[in-house]
């Protein structure tokens, strides 16, 4: 901090100081950096073909990375992403698939996407509840459900894997608006959303006060649990959003697959975004950076013919580049 | 806290309720697996049971040690999986090799957590979450993403597939040694102190003049060395070096320690509790097979996974609500 403090009356000297600059914007020079590689390397990446199916890709983590943005912001995490992405994608073919969904096509689809979603606000409404009420740990509270909600959505479903063909539903993974994939506009119409919550609502203003100084914003009045308990709940209704989003792309779902370690992508979308572990700053855009960074990544080493395995690797050494980065930024 | 008093029956009991609870648990479940089930207390249950959870408890073990700084390790399955592919490469020249290679392999994945904790200072939860995925990578790259076979011509299955001295498989032996020198360290030894303080306040800890940045490198070096330790127990037991286990195994082994009442802010545990909240676990499993076996109800693999959430939220339920008991009182006097 008292270095810091020292610095500052340094910065506006005549040479470009790159270190201050590289840590407010790491994640765009990072972008800059990927598309230029690929520009010059990957074979084909300037295509509409490109662009398409990396927005495909991009939209359920940029989804889930927001609402894991919400989350980290006030402090806290979200292990259980993932499962809920599989438990609201094992819901809906089940819904929709029945003989009430079959009888009732229109009244089936809204059911099929309804009641994942409500499903998925609930289990953010149980994570919430142990995080705010009963003040377990998040990594801790999150972790029940991230053991047990695929378990129950392989449950649901026998574990069978669940195909259908039905063009309505499979609109939220394949329908195209002006072109590009339907789901991509959507990620951008909630990033609009939360973007708007978190910069003009008095709830926004709370999930920063909290991640900021949980104890002060107590002090204060403020309505802590409540709002705590609200991250949690859009963190899981979002999630529900991008699993049924997974099993529309697919037109099938599989609950051992379905957002596999996805918890791993938002964390990392969300980090790489700009958004700070001990909570304070909820980068709602810098989230779908990250989440683009993250696609990319994974796009160039499989354009480029590297395997699944190295690009685990590359993942790993991602993460903790931008946590040091962000250290270093703190201190 | 720290007293080095002899140990004192009651003393352990008032100072850690939840590890009375867990033993109480794993006792009743005994005796009701034993009042029910004719094979339930058979030599072929009861040795398979320790054998394969053998794995669970070392790695359970070192996560306790983790766990009581107030870290966490999110590294160990991958870190198993990645050192039973070791461990079969080297099984060709004996456990002699085989296992000190494969256990080096693990504290080098330790080393590295240790060095982005300490050094890096990026949170524990990140770092290792970021070997997790590295040794994962790993694990799939130098096996080429296939089960490796081990050399049956050595002495290597010896370990998961023998007897020692016809009584105990070797692995529950060896596991039973690291779990013993495991409890006197943090019992009796200031390293041990040292763990417990750092997770009571790191920052108190460092002006107290302990060696804060030693005993932490030890916990992850401990945790991955123990993580080696399951892959050898994996490779030897099953026959094969496998780079796809170990998904999940982090969990296994915090609940147990959750279960053993340790506390995850850090600052409480018991090694011996552990191994309790180990069994325990593993013993519902045990249970739930012999219930299925008799018919009476027809569970699904994928069942598993919701009763172990279901098992974590009732010890969390109840921790929290000793916990919630414990502050009151501070706050009272």
């Amino acid at each position: 901090m008292s270095t810091r403090d020292t610095e500052l009356p340094a910065a506006p000297t005549k040479s470009f100081e790159w270190g201050p600059f590289l840590r407010t914007n790491g994640g765009l020079v990072a972008l800059a950096v990927i598309l230029i590689f690929n520009i010059l390397v990957t074979p084909n990446f300037l295509q509409m073909q490109t662009l398409f199916v990396n927005i495909s890709q991009v939209a359920t983590i940029a989804i889930v990375a927001m609402g894991m943005t919400l989350v980290i912001a006030t402090g806290g995490i979200d292990l259980s992403v993932g499962a809920i992405m599989a438990l609201s994608g094992a819901l809906a073919p089940l819904i929709f698939l029945s003989e009430f969904g079959q009888a009732y096509p229109a009244l089936g689809i809204t059911a099929a996407i309804l009641v994942p979603l409500i499903a998925a606000m609930a289990c953010g409404l149980f994570n919430g509840i142990l995080v705010a009420n009963l003040k377990v740990q998040p990594i801790i509270a999150t972790l029940i459900l991230f053991i047990s909600g695929r378990g129950i959505a392989q449950v649901l479903t026998n574990g069978n894997l669940q195909t259908f063909s039905n063009p309505s539903f499979s609109y939220l993974g394949t329908g195209k608006v002006l072109g590009l994939p339907f789901q991509g506009w959507l990620a951008l119409g909630i990033a609009c959303v939360l973007f708007l919550v978190m910069t003009r609502t008095t709830f926004g203003r709370y999930v920063l006060a909290i991640g900021g100084n949980e104890r002060a914003a107590e002090l204060s009045g403020g309505p802590v649990k409540r709002v705590k308990i609200g991250v949690y709940m859009i963190c899981g209704v979002l999630s529900g959003l991008a699993g049924l989003i997974v099993v529309a792309i697919n037109s099938a779902s599989d609950a051992a697959r379905n957002g596999n370690l996805m918890e791993l992508d938002a964390i990392a979308a969300a980090v790489v975004g700009g958004a700070l572990l001990q909570g304070g700053r909820a980068p709602i855009f810098g989230a779908i950076i990250g989440a683009v960074i993250i696609q990319l990544v994974k796009y160039t080493l499989l354009a480029n013919g590297v395997e699944d395995e190295v690009a685990l690797i590359a993942k790993a050494i991602i993460i903790l580049a931008a946590v040091y980065v962000q250290q270093a930024r703190k201190e | 806290m720290l007293d080095t008093d002899a140990f004192d029956l009651r003393k352990y009991l008032s100072r850690n309720p939840q590890s009375v609870a867990v033993w109480v648990a794993l006792a009743a479940l005994i005796l009701f697996g034993l009042l029910r089930y004719d094979n339930f207390g058979g030599a072929y249950n009861i040795t398979s049971f320790l054998n394969y959870n053998s794995m669970f408890i070392v790695i359970s073990v070192g996560m306790c040690f983790v766990i009581m700084t107030g870290g966490i390790d999110l590294s160990v399955g991958s870190v198993a999986a990645f050192t039973s592919v070791i461990a079969a490469y080297l099984s060709p020249y004996g456990i002699q090799i085989a296992l000190p290679g494969a256990v080096l392999a693990g504290i080098g994945f330790g080393a590295i957590n240790a060095f982005s904790i300490i050094a890096m200072r990026i949170p524990p939860f990140i770092a290792t979450l970021a070997t997790m995925l590295g040794a994962k990578g790993g694990a799939l790259v130098i096996s080429d993403a296939q089960t490796i076979s081990v050399d049956w011509g050595s002495n290597f299955t010896k370990m998961g597939m023998e007897k020692a001295l016809n009584i105990l498989p070797w692995s529950i032996v060896v596991v039973a040694v690291v779990v013993v020198a495991l409890w006197f360290v943090l019992e009796k030894t200031t390293l041990g102190r040292t763990v417990l303080a750092i997770g009571g306040g790191a920052d108190a800890s460092v002006l107290m003049g302990l060696k804060v940045n030693r005993a932490t490198a030890f916990v992850y070096l401990l945790s991955g060395g123990c993580a080696g330790l399951a892959g050898v127990i994996l490779a030897s037991g099953f026959g094969a070096g496998q780079p796809l286990e170990g998904i999940g195994w982090e969990l296994s082994a915090i609940a147990s320690v959750v279960v053993g009442g340790t506390l995850l802010t850090g600052g409480l545990g018991s090694v011996t509790a552990t191994v309790a909240g180990a069994l325990l676990l593993g013993l519902v499993f045990n249970i739930l097979n012999f219930e299925n076996g008799r018919g009476t109800i027809s569970f699904s693999a994928y069942w598993q996974m919701v009763i172990r959430g279901g098992f974590l939220f009732a010890v969390i339920l109840f921790q929290a609500r000793v916990m919630s008991g414990r502050t009151d009182r501070k706050v009272q006097t």
